[in-house]
């Protein structure tokens, strides 16, 4: 039988001195109580936030603030299995969700002095760096779609898109990128 | 675009917003118990208010909670935001 | 004598750079820094339009963007052609082409000014007397022909070539203009940090005082004006947290401070670069807004004041100084403010004939008339005008004196320019946008910023503030407050802290009539006894008389005559005619000003483009094209999609010449009798997770969940509260506390957004959560006799009938890819659905699609999905229900957990209109003759014949032909369907009735020994 474990056909994105994709990842949807946030930091060794909006990077992981009660894990494309052994035996206990959506979504990294202008053409938040500043994190729109806008550096963003809506807000990006980089 | 408060993220532009109806009603823990009337009235019956309005809102396109609102429906000015199963903030009541 | 008309020097023009350009075909010449109004008063052009009813030659009124008349179009090819731009706001560029509007077959000579021959007889509201009788015509004859004839320019017909871009912006201070005070108070902010957005309509910034004799310059902060623009621009240049928008109207103020930007980009260029956007739409969300929109000159309202060559003195001034051109040789000014004298002064300076000064105020005291006396211009003081002459261009106006309403004395002065100016409305268009009150000053005599709504002030002369040195005082003093409160960290939300309890900031000390005000509201007095025509609304037509019988026949609201005479309601709002119209009726009414009203102003300011508004939403950014991951191999085997909401699916797979009757029924018999592969990605998924997640699925399905063991499948039906069906789906329980729930493809979002409600809202007590995995897998369906021996040779676990039954669910790999296997059917056949991770479903399709080729698998689309389904009486939520459906009436009662005390709709279900035996059934409906397919939406008539209004029976949901049966199937909802087993009913076609027999829904396979194999 063949072995097609990597045969990985991401969607196609544009591309331009702004905007790139990122690797594929491994991403975990966990949803609980209170509880279940502490038991995950011992766990992955990583801060999980408590704070609405905050992202914590360590490592190579790195936990986005979604909702009081959803975080999204994300860490490199090999570490799937570990990550989920490993909450797996720390939330045995707690009631709570773990999901793996790796697949459901991709990220963008858009970056460069006009990268928060650019976002500006369809995203309606506030972007200057003391309103939304790095390590800010949340879910919000981008013209028609629905996108989690991560700031991971002053001049760097980082965008997680359904994977249906990738082509859509790349080529937005794109079209408006016209006249701004 | 109204400029809404999420009680969990802060204000926000209305587009991450969906509008939920009025607020403060109660899906009848025992629908078998209540009448045809009762029933209907619960489905259907709903204010409409020229003035203060208590509302629900969900931050869809954000934390994905539902709050509620007080909004004056004649400037549509928010008086405030709160949190599923609190009361509004003292000094307000929700209208009735 | 083009050159003649051009002044020697000043002006902020740039004479060495002469542009060509072209007005209704005829060339011309102008500057760069020109607008096409003063390029073509510099070529002598006065007659620049024709009026909207009466078809009247017309010229400019005013300089900028109030003027009424001079509409245009400005054509760049076919595509890009713009009507009804003001002549007044066109930058002049090399090789501009402009067109007249609004008259046939020339500028020069309309038919249509017929219309001013028959004024008398096409008054205010002739419209809604005239085209009432006779009945029919209206359709026919009437609108037609208004249609034909109204209007001003016309639309181009080809697509807009142009982008148009968007941007979202958050600010401490918006400043909303860059005359005097709007610069100072942008200055004032960005001295206090704030972060500042400044835009102003105009190509430069300087307002009012770039109309300035720059000769002769008025000082600001001790320096000339336009060198104080100069700095106070560089100064904002340089400071990163400032934005300058020139060219930038503020169209909208909207609720919580967001004001709607309008930035044209490419409109002044002779080349535009085609892949930059032509305008930007600017959203911007303002802590605090600073209004400094200045004020509009009023015309005065004069029997023939309408005639090319009588313009509004300030717009004569602009013309002058700004564009150094001479509007006329032989001027007379009429006027009731002292702004106005100014203008003929600067004139006579420029070498021009002032013959008279008609001062329409009897008080002889200004020391304006006595500094136009000493310059030797005579003054008559308490004059009104009778008339003016002149066809396309004023060549006299009757000056004259009344006493008790006689005339005592009259001058008729020749002439080829009157001036006119009847004093400065302050424009509170945005500040009445933003909801707040606005406030009769008496001593101003207009109406002023009250009680705002928002975060928003008014500074310099918008709020009555005129003296230059006060606006500029006034605009600093208001940008410094204005920075100070949007910095303040106590700060909270959008309401403004003092609406609900601070005054209106009436006019106070700093308000100085004596450069604008009061000035003169209505309509100069004519001797009794006269019916001259005096224009109140240059580009609607409306006049005095027609004001007048508005308020003969009962009219008393100034909205109601308004709508009546439609005076305001052109596309300039009225802004050089509302005061005027309100002055008029209130003298007539007997009855003051703020008792009168005032109309509402609304949004856009000015006209704003289809374009500007749509932003990037065109072409393939209209919305997003969803795909999923088979996508390409569904477009690389020829597939047609169509459009399910956002998503794009396979349709059919056409073969060689198929049509798609062809394509599907052979895809439908390669399922039945082979195997065929399916791509069902867009299903939506939620992962119901949790202790609480069977709890949670009782109380929320109509089924009963409690049953369903680990690897068990089951079709759910979801209800709102009101009974009706709502969502269906297969739900698989992958653990006990692991639900994987399916959903319609465009029911995915709604289905988790009523989750969450009654998880978050009702049910909070319940520990189960939801997590969206519709895109996280991609699905693979294979259906037909042959799927098991397809698939079984790549995977890795036994999909035997004994070991995986039809509903069941394992999890395993495929071709090492992990794996959740569903035995389902949405066909009748034995079926798999095989959900890998959506990165690798291409991969995945490709291995099966390989491995089926020996058993003739064959790549299906969703109308033979439809078709399958149909022939096995499964329903479709959102085509065989709309809303009003119970689960009884389509058929699936035996969903519902009869035991369960409550679920969502339960209690709806036993309302006695929900179990009325005549309720809308799902039934089958066959036809007599087997090759007729029902259009679906048909109605169903019980007697052959009927027509409305007659009542329907129902109507078909579902109609199609079956390859397999060799005959036409049909769903409908038929009122009492299940008891009329057999009956014929009609379904009415434009060819005539067609025969149906009223037939269980199931039409293939009733035991279900193909699903099961
Ligand atoms: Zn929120």
């Amino acid at each position: 039988m063949r072995d097609l474990s990597a045969a990985r056909s991401p969607p196609l994105v544009s591309a331009n001195t702004t905007l790139r994709a990122l690797a594929p990842a491994t991403r975990y949807i966990l949803r609980g109580g209170p509880h279940v946030r502490a038991a995950a930091e011992q766990a992955l060794g990583t801060r999980v936030p408590g704070n609405a909006c905050r992202a914590f990077v360590s490592g190579e992981r790195a936990v986005l603030w979604l909702g009081p009660d959803e975080w999204l894990l994300i860490s490199p494309q090999a570490s799937a299995a570990a990550i989920a052994a490993l909450l797996g035996a720390a939330l045995k206990d707690l009631p709570h969700s773990l999901v793996d959506v790796s697949h459901r979504q991709i990220a963008l990294s858009v970056t460069g002095p006009k990268a928060s202008a650019l976002l500006a053409a369809g995203c309606p938040l506030d972007l200057e760096a003391d309103a939304f500043p790095v390590d800010m994190c949340t879910r919000t729109m981008l013209a028609k779609a629905e996108i989690v806008l991560w700031r991971t550096g002053t001049e760097e963003f980082r965008l997680e898109v359904w994977r249906s809506f990738a082509a859509y807000v790349s080529q937005f990006l794109d079209e408006a990128a016209r006249g701004i980089i | 675009m109204l400029l809404i408060e999420c009680p969990y993220c802060g204000e926000r532009p209305e587009p991450e917003f969906v509008y939920g109806g009025q607020a403060h009603i109660v899906r009848p823990p025992q629908p078998q118990e209540l009448s045809a009337q009762q029933w209907a009235d619960f489905l259907y019956q709903r204010d409409n208010t020229r003035g203060v309005h208590a509302e629900r809102w969900r931050h869809t396109h954000g934390c994905g909670r539902f709050f509620n609102a007080l909004r004056d429906t004649t400037n549509d000015h928010f008086l405030a935001t709160y949190k599923v199963g609190e009361s509004p903030p003292t000094g307000l009541r929700v209208p009735r | 004598m083009i050159a003649s008309l051009r002044t020697l020097s000043g002006g902020r023009i740039e004479r060495s750079r002469v542009l060509r350009f072209s007005f209704d075909g005829r060339a011309y010449l102008g500057c760069a820094g020109d607008t096409l109004a003063s390029a073509l008063l510099a070529n002598g052009v006065h007659l620049m339009g024709r009026s909207f009813k009466y078809h009247r030659p017309r010229g400019v009124l005013a300089a900028g963007s109030e003027e009424p008349n001079a509409l245009v179009a400005v054509y760049r090819d076919a595509g890009r052609y713009t009507p009804n731009l003001r002549a007044t706001q066109v930058e002049l560029y090399e090789g501009l082409e402009a067109q007249s509007q609004n008259r046939s077959p020339s500028l020069a000579f309309d038919f249509g000014a017929v219309n001013d021959v028959l004024a008398p007889f096409i008054p205010a509201g002739f419209y809604y007397k005239t085209f009432m009788w006779p009945r029919g015509a209206w359709q026919t004859l009437y609108e037609p022909r208004i249609r034909a004839a109204a209007g001003l320019g016309r639309a181009p017909l080809e697509a807009d070539p142009d982008r148009y871009a968007r941007r979202y912006a958050h600010c401490d201070v918006l400043v909303v203009g860059a005359g005097p005070a709007g610069l100072a108070a942008a200055a004032a902010a960005a001295a206090a940090g704030a972060r500042v957005i400044l835009c102003d309509e105009q190509c430069e910034f300087g307002g009012s005082l770039l109309a300035d004799d720059a000769a002769a310059p008025q000082l600001v902060a001790g320096r000339p004006a336009l060198q104080w623009i100069t700095e106070t621009r560089a100064a904002l240049e340089a400071n990163p947290r400032i934005t300058l928008l020139p060219r930038t109207t503020a169209f909208g103020y909207f609720p919580h401070n967001l004001i709607g930007l309008n930035e044209r980009l490419t409109d002044h260029l002779a080349d535009p670069p085609g892949e930059l956007p032509r305008e930007r739409q600017w959203q911007v969300r303002a802590r605090e807004v600073v209004l400094a929109t200045g004020a509009i000159e009023r015309p005065l309202v004069f029997p023939g004041n309408d005639r090319p060559g009588i313009m509004l003195a300030g717009a004569a001034r602009t013309f002058l100084n700004r564009y150094g051109v001479l509007t006329g040789t032989r001027v007379v000014l009429v006027t009731a403010a002292d702004a106005a004298y100014r203008a003929a002064l600067e004139l006579q300076q420029a070498g021009v004939f002032i013959a008279a000064i008609a001062e329409a105020r009897t008080a002889g005291d200004s020391p304006c008339i006595e500094q136009a006396r000493a310059a030797g211009i005579p003054v008559l003081t308490g004059a009104t005008v009778l008339g003016t002459s002149g066809r396309r261009r004023v060549n006299s106006i009757r000056l004259a004196r009344l006493k008790h309403g006689e005339v005592s004395e009259t001058h008729t002065q020749p002439c080829d320019l009157v001036l006119m100016s009847g004093g400065f409305t302050p424009s509170v268009h945005l500040f009445s946008q933003s909801r707040g009150k606005l406030v009769w000053d008496a001593r101003l005599q207009t109406f002023l910023p009250g009680a705002p709504a928002e975060r928003v002030r008014s500074a310099g002369a918008c709020r009555g503030v005129f003296a230059l040195e006060a606006a500029v005082a006034d605009g600093a003093a208001t940008g410094a407050a204005a920075a100070r409160e949007a910095t303040d960290p106590s700060r909270t939300g959008v309401r403004p802290a003092a609406a609900l309890s601070r005054g209106a900031p009436a006019a106070d000390a700093s308000s100085t009539p004596a450069d604008g005000g009061p000035g003169f509201a209505g309509a100069l007095p004519q001797p009794r006894g006269a019916h001259a025509r005096a224009f109140v609304d240059w580009q609607n037509d409306v006049t005095t008389r027609d004001l007048a019988l508005a308020t003969r026949e009962g009219f008393r609201s100034i909205e109601h005559i308004k709508r009546y005479t439609t005076t305001g309601m052109a596309t300039d709002q009225g802004k050089t005619s509302n005061l005027n119209a309100l002055g008029i009726v209130s003298r007539t009414l007997g009855k003051d000003i703020p008792q009168v009203g005032l109309t509402t102003f609304r949004p856009p300011y000015t006209p704003v483009t289809f374009g500007s508004f749509a932003g990037f939403a065109r072409a393939q950014l209209f919305d997003p094209v969803r795909t999923t991951p088979m996508h390409d191999w569904a477009r690389e085997h020829g597939a047609v999609f169509e459009d399910v909401g956002l998503w794009k699916r396979a349709r059919y797979f056409p073969r060689g010449a198929e049509d798609m009757h062809a394509a599907v029924g052979r895809e439908c018999l390669a399922v039945r009798n082979g195997c065929g592969i399916f791509d069902a990605s867009t299903l939506g998924k939620i992962e119901v997770v949790g202790k609480d997640a069977v709890a949670f699925m009782n109380r929320l399905y109509v089924n009963s969940w409690t049953s369903l063991g680990v690897g068990r499948c089951r079709y759910g039906v979801l209800l709102r509260d009101d009974g009706f069906v709502y969502d269906d789906g297969v739900v698989a329980r992958i653990s006990e506390e692991r639900f994987h729930v399916t959903t319609t493809t465009g029911g995915a979002p709604r289905v988790l957004a009523m989750m969450e409600d009654y998880l978050q809202t009702e049910w909070s007590e319940l520990e189960v959560w939801l997590t969206s995995t519709t895109e996280q897998w991609a699905v693979i369906a294979l259906q037909g006799p042959n799927a098991r021996r397809v698939l079984a040779a790549l995977i890795d676990i036994d999909i035997a009938a004994a070991v995986m039954p039809h509903m069941s669910v394992a999890t395993g790999s495929i071709c090492g890819v992990p794996m959740r296997l569903f035995r389902v059917s949405f066909t009748g056949e034995l079926g798999f659905e095989v959900n890998v991770p959506a990165d690798c479903g291409p991969a995945v399709w490709q291995a099966i699609w390989e491995a089926g080729q020996a058993l003739g698998i064959t790549a299906y689309g969703t109308e033979t999905m439809h078709v399958l389904r149909a022939e096995k009486g499964y329903i479709i939520v959102g085509q065989d229900t709309d809303g009003t459906v119970t689960p009884e009436d389509a058929g699936l009662g035996w969903a519902i957990g009869k035991s369960k005390p409550d679920f969502v709709g339960k209690r709806s279900l036993q309302r006695p209109a929900m179990t009325s035996p005549d309720r809308r059934q799902l039934v089958g409906l066959l036809t007599a003759d087997p090759a007729t397919v029902l259009e679906e939406g048909a109605q169903v008539m019980a007697e052959a014949g009927a027509r409305a209004p007659t009542r329907p029976l129902g109507h078909v949901t579902s109609s199609y032909y079956s390859a397999v049966l060799g005959r036409s199937i049909g769903m409908g909802l038929v009122s009492g369907g299940r008891a009329r087993m057999g009956e014929t009913l009609h379904v009415p076609t434009p060819s005539g009735d067609v025969p149906v027999q009223v037939a269980p829904s199931v039409f293939y396979d009733h035991t279900g020994a193909r699903l099961n194999a």
